[in-house]
């Protein structure tokens, strides 16, 4: 391949196939320095930032947070004509339906599903696409139930399992988006018509036939797409010439994507490095200034901070506050042992000040002990400044990944464009032990849930004749869970293909299954007051164990106590195992996470007493937080205990979230920025995965809970996202703001 | 070497503002001093504590040693009153000596400067030196003792070239004022080694702690120092 496009680049594998690593390799500069040199804000960046400010206001007001939907049209790559918020200011353009913050519908997630979100805020849905739907064309989630056994429902609705993508796109796959940009859209189609080429075999299989007919919905989705990027005005069939360009090449295949399919997470990648090389190329050629650089950055986080999905209040009861997880993966190292950090990874950044705060795009930060110092402290500093930062080391996740893996959600870590994940949302670990002692019923309804164990009768629990029933009903539950979620992707792929995404992944890709585990560390905790103190039972008139009497002080979980913390990871080795027995659909991988997003609480809610003296309905930790209070040492002990949790045995991910207030960081912006630097390079160099750094008071957050109005940007982060407080239900307001937030006199 | 056994209160794993980076910061359990404003009441009574060896307070720092190696952070001995439990902290500090890591000690100075104390500031790389009041009358109606030993540690300190961060807790109408602060600042003007003036605005967030223990608080009647009162203190010291 030769284009005009790439003069003054410098030529290696990428020339002759779709390589995206390679010319990144042979092209980028690292940049060492400090923030020094970054621009603010044009005045039409200002005034277009004002003029969305005024539309989130309006959006906030407006019934169920919902602007406007389109109920008539169904949303496809191409399906609405191009719209703008202000044509003459805009840099970068593309909007998801006509108008911003108008959210458009996309059934083939499941028709139920829009009609409820349309209900919940008064909007009526399309006669004719309701008709469509029912009776002529069955979406995901009706597929998914109409192959749902009488054994997973019921796993479902005792909520031991749940959360699952089958009521909501699955999301969480990140086309490689970088790729328009670089080749244009009529190389990317030529080089999928010769996969489909070597996809013609003499003798034609299952597999063979779902892979043609995969394909062929790629090449529509990129064709697709050339009209939609026609619809603005641009012929993105060729590559992108300039800086400019690149960036609204790329903006348009992310939009395609986010117009196609409604899912969970719609991550970005790793695209500030990539971006960089056109920056610099136009730069060095003098045709683009730095103000002029950080203004096409700054409008393209704007847009980025303009997607929107129609969702149901069942979805934002686990999810809450809106979240799109447009994630952005910065900076991290190269195995050849330059840094990948950019002058584009700061001006990415740099939209926070720009800006202001905001979730989206969910900023994630790739930390190595080895950045250089300059990007270390600008992140740190704008952590303080902001919370709307999530670090994640690189130097763990090079190992596993290479180095161009992006992050999709809060922390799957991914090759781009060669690996993509079926996301299995979590199961209940903290249940999974109570159905363990009561012999599959559940505590809350009494039902039987898991096929039928001898439940445990002795007055006072035995540790090992617990762990013995907690491991089969382990077992259980993972037979349940993988079956589960064999279904619901087997359907996902059959009915919500996401074609265009797929479109931008080689052909020949790594599969996950993406399990989760919620509730780890009340699992933990009441494992040790079983093993350590003397935890009595307490029965109702049937016989189940529905409340737990502790005797005695037991070691806690986040108190960098090995007593307690290798029980933690014995059960995450254990339950990853048995996820591994488990056949799964296209031979998928299974990965766990330990990651709960906001739906520690929705858990919590359901889940009855448990052993470590938790009370009924109370929240879990975070991910892999401890539970609020349980944590006496400080800080870095919980640290301590996060990162002894095992990559290798978790490897979809273990989110830690950090909350601290200014003063107990350090006394002044200097010691805070070296104290939270420190912390980080200290943490990660024990080999821990992931941390959301908050800093603010307490009184903030109240004061926020009662004038949201004044607080329109406070952005704080939570398990894996990031999300606007005020946004937030007061249930999960009061949940993080009683969350240990590390504080001292 | 003897595996002494200490009392400790508490410890804190992330300590940033004892010294300089992150810290690991020991309470010992214990003090003599009867300091009307004091934040940590719990601490006073000598014969109670949790009871910790060299070897497992040691096990335990070395558990947090790249966040203090990465922040040039350390280890602070604070309390309660970490010299009234002196053999401890020799042992203690040579282990942790022998391991690199920086040492703090946050002190009264009341102490008469005994051999053992001695040996204790050998292995000290910086005490954070808390006067209590310039004043000797003053200082025995706050805290029970004459300054006279704290002033004269401090002295030692200097002559031994030991660096100081002098903590200066700013009460109003009891530790500032003016003739008292002049009287302060020609004091540390007459110290080599001090590195830091912290002056430290008095607050009542420990008061819970003297109820909790069914003790009337004896500063009631006193206000918090504010930012206004902090900042008439540094410029009467000249900082």
């Amino acid at each position: 391949m030769n284009f005009d496009e790439w003069k003054d680049f410098k030529g290696g594998e990428w020339r002759h196939e779709i390589n995206v690593r390679n010319f990144i390799q042979k092209n980028y500069t690292p940049y060492e320095g400090n923030a020094d040199f970054l621009a603010g804000p044009t005045e039409r960046t200002k005034k277009l930032w004002d003029t969305i400010l005024d539309l989130y206001k309006k959006e906030k007001e407006s019934k169920g947070g919902v602007l406007e939907v389109d109920a008539d049209t169904v949303s496809t790559i191409s399906s609405h004509p191009a719209g703008y918020i202000n044509k003459d200011l805009e840099q970068i353009v593309g909007l998801q339906t006509d108008k911003p913050l108008k959210r458009a519908i996309m059934p083939n997630g499941g028709i139920r599903i829009v009609e409820k979100s349309c209900e919940a805020i008064d909007v009526k849905l399309s006669p004719e696409v309701e008709t469509i739907f029912k009776n002529y064309r069955r979406t995901h989630n009706d597929g998914v139930f109409a192959a749902y056994t009488p054994e997973i429902r019921a796993a479902r609705s005792s909520h031991i399992i749940t959360g699952l993508p089958d009521g909501y796109g699955r999301g969480r796959i990140i086309g490689d988006y970088r790729r328009i940009a670089l080749y244009g859209v009529d190389a990317l189609i030529e080089d999928k018509k010769e996969v489909m080429q070597s996809l013609e075999v003499p003798s034609i299989h299952e597999e063979t036939v779902r892979d043609r007919e995969e394909v062929h919905d790629q090449i529509d989705a990129l064709n697709e797409l050339k009209v939609m990027a026609s619809e603005y005005g641009f012929d993105i069939s060729r590559p992108a010439a300039n800086a400019k360009e690149a960036i609204q090449w790329l903006y348009f295949g992310y939009l395609g994507s986010t117009k196609e399919q409604n899912g969970a997470a719609m991550s970005l990648g790793r695209t500030s490095t990539f971006l960089d090389i056109y920056i610099e190329r136009d730069i060095r050629n003098g045709v683009l200034t730095e103000e002029e650089a950080q203004e096409l950055m700054d409008h393209f986080i704007m847009k980025l901070r303009l997607i929107r999905f129609l969702r149901t209040p069942e979805y934002n009861e686990l999810f809450s506050g809106d979240p799109v997880w447009v994630t952005e993966s910065i900076g991290g190292m190269g195995i050849d042992g330059r840094t990948l950090v950019t002058k584009n990874s700061f001006r990415m950044l740099h939209s926070l000040v720009n800006l202001g705060p905001a979730p989206e795009p969910n900023m994630t930060v790739l930390w190595s002990t080895r950045l250089p110092e300059g990007f270390k402290k600008y992140c740190t500093k704008l952590s303080i400044e902001t919370s709307s930062i999530q670090y994640e080391n690189d130097d763990l996740m090079r190992e596993f990944w290479g180095d161009d893996y992006s992050i999709a959600c809060c922390v799957s870590a991914m090759r781009t464009g060669k690996q993509m994940q079926f996301f299995g949302a979590r199961c209940n670990l903290a249940k999974t032990l109570l159905y363990a002692i009561n012999g599959g019923r559940d505590e809350i309804s009494g039902k039987q849930v898991a096929s039928k164990f001898e439940p445990i009768r002795s007055e006072y629990l035995d540790y090992d004749e617990v762990m013995e029933k907690f491991d089969n009903m382990m077992d259980w539950v993972a037979r349940v869970y993988i079956n589960a979620l064999n279904i619901i992707h087997y359907m996902h792929d059959k009915y919500s293909y996401e074609k265009l995404e797929m479109a931008l992944h080689d052909q020949d890709i790594l599969r996950t299954m993406a399990c989760g585990i919620a509730g780890l560390s009340v699992v933990a905790d009441s494992l040790s007051a079983i093993k350590y103190a003397k935890v009595k039972v307490i029965r109702d008139e049937t016989g189940l164990a529905v409340d737990y009497k502790v005797e005695g002080d037991f070691p806690k979980y986040g108190n960098d106590d090995d007593r307690v913390d290798d029980i933690a990871i014995d059960v995450v080795k254990r339950f990853i195992h048995k996820l591994k027995k488990q056949k799964t659909y296209r031979n998928s991988k299974p990965t766990l996470s330990i990651l709960t997003i906001t739906s520690n609480v929705v858990y919590g809610k359901n889940t009855g007493n448990t052993p470590d003296g938790r009370r009924s309905g109370e929240p879990f930790g975070p991910g892999a937080n401890p539970l609020h209070g349980r944590d006496t040492h400080g800080a870095l002990a919980v640290l301590n205990t996060i990162a002894k949790l095992p990559y290798t045995y978790s490897e979809d991910g273990i989110s830690y979230t950090f909350s601290i207030t200014p003063k107990t960081l350090g006394k002044d912006e200097e010691e805070r920025i070296n104290n939270l630097t420190s912390l980080l390079d200290g943490y990660f160099a024990k080999r821990s995965h992931h941390i959301n750094v908050n800093v603010f008071d307490r009184a903030l957050l109240l004061d926020a809970m009662d004038h949201p109005e004044k607080y329109p940007q406070l952005t704080i982060r939570v398990s894996g996202y990031a999300v606007n407080f005020v946004k937030l239900t007061r249930e999960q307001q009061l949940d993080v703001i009683h969350r240990t937030i590390q504080e001292k006199m | 070497m003897e595996n002494l056994t200490g009392r400790i209160h508490s410890i804190e794993t992330f300590g940033t503002v004892d010294g300089p980076g992150i810290r690991f910061v020991i309470f010992f359990q214990g003090c003599h001093l009867k300091c009307k404003y004091c934040h940590n009441r719990d601490t006073w009574d000598t014969s109670i504590g949790t009871k910790i060896t060299v070897s497992e307070l040691v096990e335990d720092i070395n558990k947090y040693k790249e966040y203090i190696e990465f922040s040039g952070g350390g280890v602070t001995a604070t309390g309660g009153e970490p010299l009234l439990q002196p053999k401890f902290l020799i042992s203690l500090f040579s282990e942790l000596k022998k391991l690199g890591f920086h040492i703090a000690l946050d002190t009264s100075g009341m102490f008469p400067i005994t051999p053992e104390i001695k040996k204790v500031l050998d292995l000290t790389d910086l005490v954070l030196l808390d006067i209590k009041h310039i004043d000797d009358e003053k200082c025995k109606d706050l805290v029970g003792f004459s300054n006279k030993l704290e002033l004269e540690f401090a002295k030692y300190l200097s002559d031994n070239n030991i660096p100081i961060w002098i903590r200066q807790v700013i009460i109003p109408g009891i530790t500032d004022n003016e003739e008292d602060l002049i009287k302060l600042k020609d004091f540390l003007h007459s110290l080599k080694t001090v590195q830091k003036i912290e002056l430290h605005p008095y607050h009542n967030m420990g008061v819970y702690k003297w109820e909790k223990l069914g003790l009337k608080y004896p500063l009631k009647d006193v206000r918090c120092a504010n930012d206004e009162d902090i900042k008439r203190a540094k410029q009467i010291l000249g900082i």
